[in-house]
């Protein structure tokens, strides 16, 4: 080993079906830990309120992006066909809102999706291609078929030994690790 | 499971309580009759992680052995595809059969094809989301990239049937893109709603899918072996590591993507209806187009659907997630929108004759016993009789028969998308300008070629990518259910 002192992460806390981690997050919320979270392949029903995690914030994303998009779509227009280069086609109005508002129309579902893609990501802090679970060979199966809990280390309530004893007897985990970071 | 001793003890003999009625203190509550359970989405109990070895396994194993001489076929189809648009292209559109006073012939009634054919891919994956269909999870992956190939394969004949194409694109006819002569685009134009329409529906699509595909992809990335797979489906996981705090936020987005992309299906083929409805050729302007456009759309859709996982599931054996119960969930949609399409279909005579337009009349006795009746009767043996089989539940049942069925669906909506445009063109207003269009092999082997495109992009989506969404598969099972005994749950229930 090299000079460089190993942090730590946390504690990954292994469980074998959803009932169990829900009723170990339940534990860990009641607990009071702040800096943790629950792992699992797929989303679990009512896992938000288990983990106390407010509802979230992807909806204002996607608000900003749609206004963004429809004012963009009649502002385009109106400058395009009306105000820098008016040409009569067909005897129609140079602007009005109606044939206007089909594209105007795309532009807010568009611009509404790209806010609502790169809000998520944002909310969620990612790409983040570097985290210490993904050493950890047991996680792997966080993606398949097992459930976990990590209480991080920067946790303020962490405490090396009662957090374990706390994740074993409380929360009954199946197995648990210590994380480096 | 039967009783619910729960209810004891609440309010029986408390203080001040109510006059006691005859009622029992414990209800006894009855298991459903066995004909109203519900088949389970998923077949054989099976467990979480034979889902995930079951289809993160396709991509994982080397192709079976029928894969290379499909893919080399679809590749040669593809290119028959683009050497014969640059044909096109250095030539002139004089190369197809198309000419005054049919513009348009097949380029346009490809597109159509084309674009409606993803439109089912959006409904599964939206419309079916929004309305908690969760059997949708079996299908959806495979019809969502089914959209995206369907949407590329129609993006292609509206740009070169421009002709000198570079026009469409660069110097902005089509996208306001500023260019030397200071004209913009006009917006007062179907045509241009429909760039538009077209592209942000491509677009969206594909951002919903990606989406969809992150759980998977980290799926994927965990289980590789190999470190070229790992960097790339680690790449495009983005670091998804399944946490709820995660969770919470993707759901969230998904749901607004499946509110978004609703509208934004409903709209895309409203719009391309517009492209005819709001000219004033007989047989195309009619304020039936929109919603008519758009049961068409997702009726052959669901037909392409139907061919595509129909042989997809029996090649890989995925008969446990995608069941006889989702195939025949789908011919009822077939019977559905089929009946909706036959409806307008009757419609269209009727508003012909009610109206009282002489030429609107003529336009639709024209369809039927013009020199095109071929095309209009095919179209209405394929359309308005094939889809009623499916009352049968017999035929619904059997994957052979609904396969072939969903190829005739195919065919006739290729020949309803050509019987709108050519046998309205042909003959309108002006007799000394009447005139028949006939196909040249260009056009043929083009639109064949257009297959291939497809297909090559679907094969490829079959080896490096997983067919079935494997995390939403798993969260319409019963031991996802933290509340059911499958998912871990003790106590009384």
């Amino acid at each position: 080993m090299s000079s460089s002192v190993s942090r730590p992460h946390g504690l990954l806390a292994e469980f074998e079906t959803p009932a169990d981690v829900m009723n170990a997050a339940i534990r860990c919320r009641d607990a009071g830990f702040t800096k943790w979270d629950v792992y699992t392949p797929f989303p679990i029903h009512g896992m938000d309120d288990a983990m106390g995690v407010k509802k979230s914030q992807v909806g204002w994303f996607t608000f900003v992006g749609g206004v963004t998009g429809f004012t963009t779509g009649m502002t385009m227009i109106w400058f395009m066909n009306k105000f820098d280069y008016p040409l009569v086609v067909g005897g129609k109005p140079l602007f009005t809102p109606l044939y206007a508002f089909p594209v105007s129309y795309e532009l807010t579902i568009l611009l509404g999706a790209f806010a609502t893609l790169f809000g998520m990501l944002f909310l969620n802090r990612l790409p983040k291609f570097y985290n210490p679970l993904l050493k950890v060979e047991r996680f792997k199966r966080a993606s398949d078929d097992r459930f976990f809990v990590c209480i991080e280390a920067t946790d303020p309530k962490y405490a090396s030994e009662a957090t374990r004893q706390f994740l074993a007897d409380e929360c009954h985990a199946a197995a648990i690790e210590y994380v480096e970071e | 499971m039967a009783t619910a001793a729960n209810a004891a003890g609440h309010g029986a003999g408390k203080k001040g309580a109510h006059d006691p009625h005859d009622a029992p203190p414990v209800l006894k509550v009855y298991d459903p009759p066995k004909e109203l359970e519900r088949e389970p989405l998923v077949l054989n109990n099976r467990s979480l992680g034979w889902i995930t070895d079951t289809i993160a396994g396709i991509c994982e194993k080397p192709m079976p052995k029928w894969w290379w001489p499909a893919f080399i076929v679809s590749v040669g189809g593809m290119g028959m595809m683009f050497s014969l648009v640059a044909y096109l292209i250095s030539t002139g559109v004089g190369v197809w059969g198309l000419n005054q006073p049919a513009d348009w012939a097949w380029d346009i009634t490809n597109f159509v094809f084309w674009i409606g054919i993803g439109h089912a891919g959006t409904l599964i994956s939206a419309v079916l989301f929004l309305l908690r269909q969760k059997w949708r999870t079996s299908i959806n992956r495979a019809a969502e990239a089914m959209t995206l190939f369907a949407v590329a394969c129609a993006g292609i004949f509206p740009v070169v049937h421009t002709g000198r194409v570079w026009f469409a694109l660069y110097p902005g006819f089509l996208f306001p893109v500023p260019n030397a002569n200071g004209i913009w685009p006009q917006f007062r134009s179907p045509l241009l709603w429909d760039v538009f329409a077209v592209s942000t529906y491509g677009t969206v699509s594909l951002l919903f899918w990606y989406v969809g595909l992150i759980p998977d992809l980290a799926t994927l990335r965990d289980r590789s072996k190999s470190l070229l797979r790992k960097l790339g489906y680690g790449f495009f996981a983005l670091g998804w590591t399944n946490s709820n705090r995660h969770w919470s936020n993707y759901e969230k987005a998904y749901l607004i993507f499946a509110g978004l992309s609703t509208p934004l299906v409903l709209s895309v083929h409203s719009i391309v209806s517009f492209d005819f409805a709001v000219s004033q050729v007989p047989g195309w302007h009619t304020t039936i187009f929109p919603p008519y456009f758009v049961a068409g759309a997702i009726f052959s859709g669901f037909g392409m659907v139907l061919t595509l996982l129909i042989p997809l599931r029996a090649l890989f054996n995925l008969h446990d997630i995608i069941t006889t119960r989702h195939i025949e969930l789908m011919c009822k949609v077939i019977l559905a929108t089929g009946s909706i399409v036959g409806y307008a279909y009757g419609m269209e005579f009727f508003i012909a004759w009610y109206g009282g337009s002489p030429y609107e009349l003529y336009a639709f006795k024209n369809r039927a016993f013009g020199p095109y009746w071929w095309a209009y009767w095919s179209m209405i043996t394929c359309n308005v009789i094939s889809p009623h089989l499916f009352w049968s539940r017999t035929l619904r049942t059997s994957p052979l028969f609904v396969w072939f069925v969903s190829i005739v669906v195919n065919i006739g909506m290729w020949f309803e998308r050509f019987v709108i445009i050519v046998t309205s063109l042909h003959r309108d207003y002006l007799p000394s300008s009447w005139g028949y269009f006939t196909p040249s092999w260009v056009d043929v082997f083009t639109f064949v070629g257009s297959f291939g495109l497809f297909m090559t992009l679907f094969l490829l989506f079959i080896r490096f990518l997983p067919v079935i969404a494997i995390s939403e598969v798993k969260a319409v099972t019963p031991q996802a259910d933290p509340h059911h005994p499958l998912g871990g749950a003790k106590g009384h229930h």
